[in-house]
């Protein structure tokens, strides 16, 4: 709640739009997203498979890969430009300003070399550290992430560690040489339903504690409502709906969201997720015309068909939705 | 780890034996030795005497038995053909081959393996695609014709090169080198180039496709993510993870190259095992070539032990699994 309007904005994401060139056109992935985070904000990235939200966090950390380019828009960290930065110039922001939490704490992980050299050589690369103090900053980094006896296990192989243990270890790299922003892309989505929360809480707490700003990507509204300051409801490559998680959840302005909303699942004891909403997302190749969420919106009229919504201010939130047009206009 | 060695030395043991056994099997099958030991005046008298002599009439046990008790203190008799005794004749030919076939070896990883890497990093670079190109030819073309042609344009167009042989070599001991004088260097390039090549082309091929997979795992794209340097990424991360299958394709071609240098040898009449095998057969020289035949599988059984306790300095998962007991 210490988040103040009149601070600057830590990530600027300026009709960001994401294309793939391929033999039967270009494809466009993302289109046209915009969303600010302020330092020590968590914001929620939300929606069905295939909406673009993990193509949204490699465009920011600058890995996404061809032939995926941003082709239009601007990526902004504290007010300097990244999205057009030389890959060596990029490489230093990735893991010094910018640091990033996989899905798959099994895999993300170089499984031929102790845990203990894999943070060492993050911190050495960004830092002038000595071998010793960076095995130092090690062991307090992997105790701040709830591991016990980190001297010992700071020597450690990834295997030797469970689901649970090897994503702190990763939560540890992400953080380890201070970044201001951190992108979680499904970071609990491949662990045990019985330790999401804990992991859910640790980014959460450290990153409060450090105020880093946080991306958390998710197809889980529960993840949301657990963690983030704000959410972004992603659908066919745009922003369905984006506004403060109270407001979103109680109030869902967008007819998507309240689909999402249907049933939030407590943390756990999800298995439908958000397949309430009749119908599937449309493919990149056929999205209709108008309203991309038309063929499935039982709120659908004649306008949605024919041109498409732009976010509209209601209330605290912003949606893209036909039906609070006259509301913009009149309220 | 211990116990892992015990059981992979068990299985050689095995494998040893097996070979023996096919070894020895020779002698009865291919031809009576006494035949060809004794000429064919002599009496029946003389070939029963030389019969006893020799143990043939013994149980099948005992004379086989004899043959590993003597084959592991290296006697394998005397060549029919050469009437040496046939460790003398090994002797003079296994230098030959083992540093034919160390130098085809070393060209094929200390080239193979940075041109495999090239071309996993830079998979749509011209370089690349040059490259492949001529690695199919290497693949697909038989060693026999590379020789010739080799021989062609070096030997007899340019007469850089000598065209077959040795050429000048030292003597250590019982060891003979090429690697001390000019003209063995200038001999064993040609016999070394025409032997690597197919494993060259497989090392690197192996290699950009190991690469290539490991270029695409998360591990590699959270190095990334973490802002490590390329070089860093390549070489510290992917490049070691491709490790385990090249060593062992590495070992098992090291097998292959003492296989292929039959031919190669053949071409270049270098005078090592490969030829000296080649007329063994012409021969019916059963000595020699039980002699070669364990000689090889001793050589490949040696061989792949290193190559699993080389897997165990490579990767400390299977260090802690084995070690701790499992399995
Ligand atoms: N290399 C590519 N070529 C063409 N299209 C691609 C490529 N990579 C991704 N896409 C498309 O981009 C869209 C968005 O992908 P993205 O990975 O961002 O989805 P996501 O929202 O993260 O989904 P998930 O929840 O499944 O992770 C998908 O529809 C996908 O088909
Ligand atoms: S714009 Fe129309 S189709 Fe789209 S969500 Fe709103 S009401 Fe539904
Ligand atoms: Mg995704």
């Amino acid at each position: 709640m210490a988040i103040q309007s009149d601070t600057k904005p830590l990530l600027e994401v300026k009709n960001l739009r994401i294309e793939f060139p391929t033999r039967r056109g270009v494809l466009t992935a993302v289109d046209d997203i915009s969303f600010d985070i302020m330092p020590g904000e968590v914001l929620g990235v939300v929606g069905e498979s295939g909406a673009g939200k993990s193509l949204t966090g490699a465009a920011v950390i600058g890995l996404l890969e061809p032939p995926g380019r941003i082709a239009a828009g601007s990526i902004s960290l504290e007010g300097q430009r990244i999205d057009n930065l030389p890959y060596e110039k990029m490489r230093q922001i990735r893991g010094r300003k910018i640091g990033a939490i996989f899905q798959d704490p099994l895999t993300s992980l170089n499984p031929l070399y102790s845990i203990g050299r894999q943070l060492v050589e993050t911190i050495q690369t960004h830092t002038d550290m000595s071998e010793s103090q960076a095995r130092r900053r090690a062991v307090e980094l992997l105790a701040d992430v709830g591991i016990p006896a980190p001297e010992r296990r700071v020597d450690q192989y990834p295997h030797q560690f469970s689901g649970g243990m090897r994503q702190r270890v990763v939560i540890a790299l992400a953080l380890a040489v201070n970044p201001k922003l951190v992108i979680a892309d499904e970071p609990t989505t491949a662990l045990d339903v019985s330790i999401q929360a804990q992991i859910l809480d640790l980014i959460r707490k450290l990153c409060k504690e450090r105020n880093v700003g946080v991306i958390i990507i998710t197809h889980d509204m529960g993840v949301i409502a657990e963690t983030a300051d704000r959410v972004a409801v992603m659908y066919a490559g745009r922003i369905a709906e984006i506004g403060p998680v109270r407001d979103v959840i109680k109030h869902a302005k967008h007819p998507y969201t309240h689909g999402l909303m249907g049933s939030i699942p407590t943390i756990g004891h999800d298995t439908e997720k958000l397949t309430q909403i009749d119908g599937s997302m449309p493919r990149l190749t056929d999205i209709p015309r108008g309203c991309a969420f038309n063929p499935r919106c039982p709120k659908a009229f004649d306008k949605c068909f024919v041109d498409r919504p732009e976010l509209i201010q209601v209330e605290q939130t912003r949606a893209a939705c036909w039906l609070y047009e006259k509301e913009a206009v009149h309220g | 780890m211990f116990a892992f060695i015990i059981r992979r030395l068990l299985q050689s043991l095995i494998v040893m034996l097996a070979v023996a056994f096919i070894s020895f099997s020779l002698f009865n099958f291919v031809g009576d030795p006494v035949n060809n030991m004794v000429g064919q005046e002599a009496t029946a008298e003389q070939r029963e005497a030389l019969r006893v002599q020799l143990g043939l009439n013994d149980p099948f046990p005992i004379q086989f038995a004899r043959f590993i008790g003597n084959a592991v203190q290296g006697d394998f008799g005397v060549s029919y053909r050469l009437s040496r005794p046939v460790s003398d004749v090994i002797a003079t030919r296994l230098p030959a081959t083992l540093e034919l076939v160390f130098v085809a070896a070393v060209l094929a990883l200390v080239i193979g393996l940075p041109l495999g890497v090239y071309t996993g990093l830079h998979r749509h670079g011209f370089g690349s695609k040059v490259l492949l190109t001529l690695s199919l030819i290497g693949i697909s073309l038989p060693t026999f014709l590379i020789g010739i042609m080799l021989i062609l344009i070096f030997a007899v167009w340019l007469g850089w090169l000598p065209s077959f042989g040795r050429g000048d070599t030292v003597q250590i001991g019982w060891w003979s080198t090429n690697f001390l004088t000019v003209a063995g260097w200038k001999s064993i390039i040609m016999p070394a180039v025409t032997l690597c090549l197919f494993q060259l082309t497989l090392i690197m091929r192996l290699v950009r496709a190991e690469m290539m997979e490991v270029l695409r795992t998360d591990y590699i794209k959270f190095a990334r993510a973490r802002g490590l340097s390329n070089r860093a990424v390549h070489f510290g991360h992917a490049l070691k993870n491709t490790m385990v299958p090249v060593i062992t394709i590495t070992g098992l071609q090291i097998g292959s190259l003492i296989a292929f240098a039959i031919i190669t040898e053949t071409v270049f009449q270098w005078p090592g095992m490969g030829l000296l095998f080649l007329q063994a057969i012409q021969f019916a020289d059963i000595p020699v070539m039980a002699a070669y035949l364990c000689l090889v599988a001793f050589i490949f059984v040696v061989i792949n032990l290193m190559v699993d306790l080389l897997y165990y300095a490579v990767d400390p998962r299977l260090r802690v699994e084995r070690s701790g007991g499992g399995h």
